[in-house]
């Protein structure tokens, strides 16, 4: 029998859900109305009155080639974060979860990260590549690579994939060392005697038993590099050189903010919650039904 | 089928040793059964066969040839477990046929082998299936289908039983017996299970605290108890226990209650007046007229289970300790017929079967010699 707290009808059911309720309504029900709205607006040069140009804004950015090539820009930013960061993270699993000596040590030092703010992990990578004071940059140089990621696109794209992807290793570690955690020993143990070796055994057994964790991963990271990866590049490339990392939500808040047009801004916004809501569908559909055994 | 040559084994955890000296030959096609309590070291000593567990002194040989540092997946061995470790993401077929593929058999054989395998478990119509969609029962069996598609040299079972109901496991255990005898291959299996242990073993081997206290026939260890452990673990009702000791003339024991009991068939000569602990298994007792007694019951409860009925109480004037009777320490167990009309605390005299005690020295639990 379920068991299932009820209450009597009444106010205190709404009294109990309206928190969350208020936090929901001002949080995002209202900037997103805001920005569906914005998005069919043109402002005036100075701000003071707005005209209504139905799907205008949309139009303009499906023709413009700079927002065309930030989607290029970020399908490859988030595809580079997501399989960087995905893959050490299992590596780094595999080989914590069979550390028997100082396991717990191993495992704190590689959540660490996760609590390094965006902005900051950002500057730290700054600080290491800066061409003139970065110490990274400073051995390339002795090794005869002069590295530049103001000037060189491929340098900059590498380096904010890299912070970012540095970053969501400690969230991919945790969930990949969850899940290994969770398959019974005795199924790794019955592949050994059944003669499969270690990379067999990975392949045919450990790894499929992994694929929910995985499908919940790759959906989580493909968000974060779209979305939480603002911080890192506003500190480290700015979108720069020449738009090489400008990704579709920094293209909002360089357009909105810095460029001051909000119509086109808000348009970007609208696209980019049609992305998130398509995505998290995805998730939810796939992970109840396929990805399971 | 392999013989397996187990010389001096022992296994500790860092300066915890688990595993004190194990010393047992079996033949080739043999079944012998682990059994012992929890803790015991039962399953150790069968992860150490199966190559999960590294030895930590002493060796293993399988066929003549020592495996202790050769890898699980080259000892041609199979495992059943607890948990039946079925691989989840599998279907039954492929369960069956994952180790004939890694050994590289061509397709054909492969199907042919699992057909035959799921055919004798009566597994055809589930090989598309996944685990998760069978009963426990059918799990366990694919489970054994998987340890038999190999043909492998010894197969180990690892409590193959317990996650079954009592019903199940009654015939999951026949099956078990009729599989082993057909295939002739060697067999360990571990059990916590005296009933499972009885019923399958060739051999038995009964572990206590690391140590291995008889290796023997079932029907030899239950006749043979080698120690008060032994007899107190298998057998159930458990057998009963008194205290008493060797009469002057050696040829006796004494009760504390007085009753002197004839010792035919043990050679008591150099023990005299020596304290011991006097078993008997409940159905060496009968209920006799007051005169003949030598013992007295007082019952405390009564369990009718149809065949038979059980008599519970305590020995008047005798315990197991040499000391007034305990209640709940010093219970005996007498089996009487399942028509039998007794009473709770009503008292019964009971007389032991001829040539039935069991004698051990009351301190170190040992056997005494019995010739």
């Amino acid at each position: 029998m379920e068991k299932r707290v009820t209450f009597g009808g009444g106010v205190l059911p709404y009294l109990l859900v309206l928190p969350q309720m208020i936090i929901t309504a001002v949080f995002f029900l209202w900037p997103a109305s805001q920005a569906v709205y914005q998005s069919v607006q043109l402002p005036d040069p100075f701000g003071l009155s707005t005209t209504f140009v139905w799907l205008d804004n949309f139009k303009f950015l499906l023709s413009d080639r700079y927002y065309l090539e930030s989607f290029q820009t970020t399908a490859v930013f988030s595809v580079a974060v997501t399989v960087l960061s995905m893959g050490l993270a299992l590596l780094f699993a595999v080989m914590a979860d069979g550390v028997i000596r100082g396991a717990s040590t191993h495992k704190t030092l590689l959540i660490w990260p996760y609590a390094v703010a965006p902005a900051i992990a950002g500057v730290v990578w700054l600080f290491l590549f800066n061409p003139s004071i970065g110490v990274v940059a400073f051995y390339l140089k002795y090794a005869g690579y002069h590295w530049n990621h103001v000037l060189n696109a491929n340098e900059a794209m590498l380096l904010v994939v890299v912070a970012a992807a540095w970053k969501q290793i400690s969230y991919n570690f945790l969930f990949f060392l969850a899940g290994l955690q969770a398959i019974p020993r005795s199924l790794i143990e019955a592949a050994a005697i059944d003669g499969a070796g270690g990379w067999h055994r990975f392949r045919t057994i450990t790894f499929p038993l992994l694929s929910p964790t995985t499908f919940f991963l790759l959906v989580v990271n493909i968000v974060y590099a779209f979305f939480d990866t603002f911080g890192i590049i506003h500190t480290v490339t700015a979108g720069g050189p020449e738009r090489a990392t400008m990704i579709l939500v920094y293209k909002v808040y360089a357009d909105g903010f810095v460029g001051q047009d909000l119509g086109s801004s808000a348009a970007q916004s609208v696209i980019l919650m049609v992305i998130v809501a398509a995505l998290t569908v995805v998730q939810f559909r796939f992970i109840e039904r396929r990805v399971h055994y | 089928m392999a013989a397996i040559s187990i010389r001096q084994l022992r296994k500790s955890y860092g300066k915890t040793e688990v595993i004190h000296g194990i010393d047992v030959e079996i033949e080739a096609g043999e079944f012998i059964v682990i059994v012992g309590p929890s803790g015991c070291g039962k399953s150790t000593f069968l992860r150490m066969v199966a190559g999960l567990e590294a030895v930590t002194a002493g060796t293993i040989s399988i066929d003549g040839h020592p495996v202790n540092d050769v890898e699980p997946k080259d000892r041609d061995i199979a495992m059943v477990f607890q948990t039946y470790a079925l691989y989840p993401h599998m279907t039954v077929h492929n369960n069956m046929a994952y180790g004939l593929k890694i050994a590289g058999l061509p397709a054909s054989e492969i199907d042919e082998r699992v057909q035959r395998a799921a055919k004798m478990l009566e597994l055809s119509e589930f090989l598309p299936r996944k685990p998760r969609q069978l009963s426990g029962g059918q799990r366990q069996r694919v489970a054994m289908g998987r340890a038999i598609v190999r043909n492998p040299r010894v197969f180990l079972f690892d409590e193959p039983l317990s996650n079954l109901d009592a019903k199940l496991r009654v015939q999951m255990r026949l099956e078990i017996k009729h599989l082993q005898r057909s295939l002739g291959t060697t067999s360990l299996y571990v059990t916590h299970d005296q009933v499972e242990a009885m019923t399958l073993a060739d051999r038995l081997i009964v572990m206590n605290e690391g140590i291995a206290e008889q290796i023997n026939t079932p029907m030899r260890v239950y006749d043979h108890p080698a120690s008060v452990f032994v007899a107190d673990f298998i057998g159930s009702p458990a057998m009963n226990f008194l205290a008493g000791r060797v009469t002057a003339n050696g040829d006796a024991v004494e009760l504390d209650s007085g009753s002197v009991l004839r010792a035919d068939g043990w050679s008591l000569g150099a023990d005299t007046g020596r304290a011991v602990t006097i078993g008997i298994r409940p159905e060496n007792l009968r209920q006799v007229a007051a005169g003949d007694a030598d013992l007295t019951l007082q019952v405390v409860a009564i369990e009718t289970l149809g065949a038979d009925t059980l008599a519970h109480g305590f020995a008047v004037g005798n315990g197991r300790t040499g000391q007034a009777p305990n209640k709940m320490k010093d219970n005996v167990a007498v089996r009487l017929p399942g028509n039998s009309q007794i009473a709770e605390g009503e008292k019964l005299a009971l007389r032991i079967a001829d040539g039935m005690l069991h004698l051990f020295d009351a301190a170190t639990g040992k056997r005494l010699g019995d010739g």
